[in-house]
């Protein structure tokens, strides 16, 4: 194997642990408290909706007028409906506007 | 190992496959247009194992970035696990310790989200169901990065079939299935603001981090004993 191929495994590897290490280190550092602050609490107790909003607004504002609208039938059916249809309708909205309006 | 469990974590995994399939295929095909071979793609799908960071891994290697920062740049993206894996240790306490080191290997954010729900269902985390959830997801990750690696090109722009929806809309319905959670509506709101403040002005990947730090900072900050009173009722509903 060429040096340069090998230096490209070694990136992966230590990727792979820096990934492992945040996936390992949250359980180390909370279980290492005796208590958990009820501010700590509060503020874990956000970070899924936090986290995931991120994901969810940037591409609601930039990712163009098909992919919001698909977005904005998406809730309306997540009111009431699984992630499934959720993704089969969202899916149908927007090949409907790039296929059919547009 | 309960069997039943172990295929209900396989059925509630399978949204996540379809929705996630085209980015491993996509990431399979980035790679090889970035000089990873076939099975360098695998290797880092199979051992990182975490979409986002793994595109921003190839893109920085492609640029020929120094390998120290490209790391970095992976830990940085990865960052939110840290969150994740403090968050689900009252739900996994009970595994193994082998189990917990293949939990914590498994834990990308579907996994997390799909775990803190489960719990706020009133349903048992178990390993069982943990497993069946993870492989599901994980097999196809791997199977999906070979396929888009091998036919690269072909795949061409992932728009033209509508692809591109999926993740966003997948998150969507992540998000609404917090909604009985305490403080709810002023967390997303400015999670998403901040979001898409720092997608403008800083970039992204940074639109994550910053964007989540917002909505948690103001979690920690609001009035506590309010929160304690609205927890109960809201719990139980859920």
């Amino acid at each position: 194997m060429d040096p340069q191929h090998l230096e490209l495994i070694y990136l992966i590897i230590a990727a792979a642990i820096a990934t492992y290490a945040t996936r390992f280190g949250g359980y180390v550092l909370i279980t290492q408290l005796k208590n958990i602050p009820p501010r700590l609490e509060a503020a874990l107790n956000a970070v899924p909706a936090a986290v995931l909003t991120t994901l969810v607004a940037p591409a609601f504002v930039y990712g163009g007028f098909d992919v919001a609208a698909a977005m904005l039938v998406a809730f309306v059916i997540g009111l009431r409906f699984s992630t499934l249809r959720m993704l089969l309708v969202g899916w149908l909205v927007v090949m409907v506007i790039r296929y059919l309006v547009v | 190992m309960d069997g039943s469990d172990f295929r209900d974590g396989l059925r509630s995994g399978f949204p996540i496959t379809l929705a996630a399939s085209p980015f491993g295929a996509l990431f399979g095909a980035l790679a090889i247009d970035n000089g990873f071979t076939i099975a360098d793609a695998v290797l880092m799908s199979a051992t990182v194992y975490a979409g986002a960071s793994q595109m921003v891994g190839i893109e920085l290697f492609g640029s020929h970035v120094q390998p120290w920062l490209v790391v970095l740049s992976v830990f940085a993206v990865n960052f939110r696990h840290v969150l994740y894996s403090a968050s689900i240790a009252k739900h996994i306490r009970h595994f193994s310790l082998t189990q917990k080191l293949l939990a914590f290997f498994l834990l990308v954010d579907p996994q997390y989200a799909e775990t803190e729900q489960r719990s706020e269902r009133g349903l048992p985390v178990t390993f069982a169901w943990y497993l069946g959830f993870g492989l599901v997801i994980y097999v196809p990750w791997l199977l999906n990065t070979l396929v888009g690696a091998i036919f690269g090109q072909m795949i061409g722009d992932p728009k033209a079939i509508g692809l591109d929806v999926l993740l966003p809309v997948y998150f969507l319905g992540l998000v609404m299935s917090f909604r009985k959670r305490d403080r709810f509506l002023p967390i997303v709101a400015t999670s998403a603001v901040a979001s898409v403040a720092a997608m403008h002005f800083v970039g992204s990947p940074w639109h994550v981090s910053i964007g989540a730090l917002a909505g948690i900072l103001l979690a920690a900050c609001l009035p506590l004993q309010q929160a304690a009173k609205e927890v109960r009722p809201a719990e139980q509903e859920a």
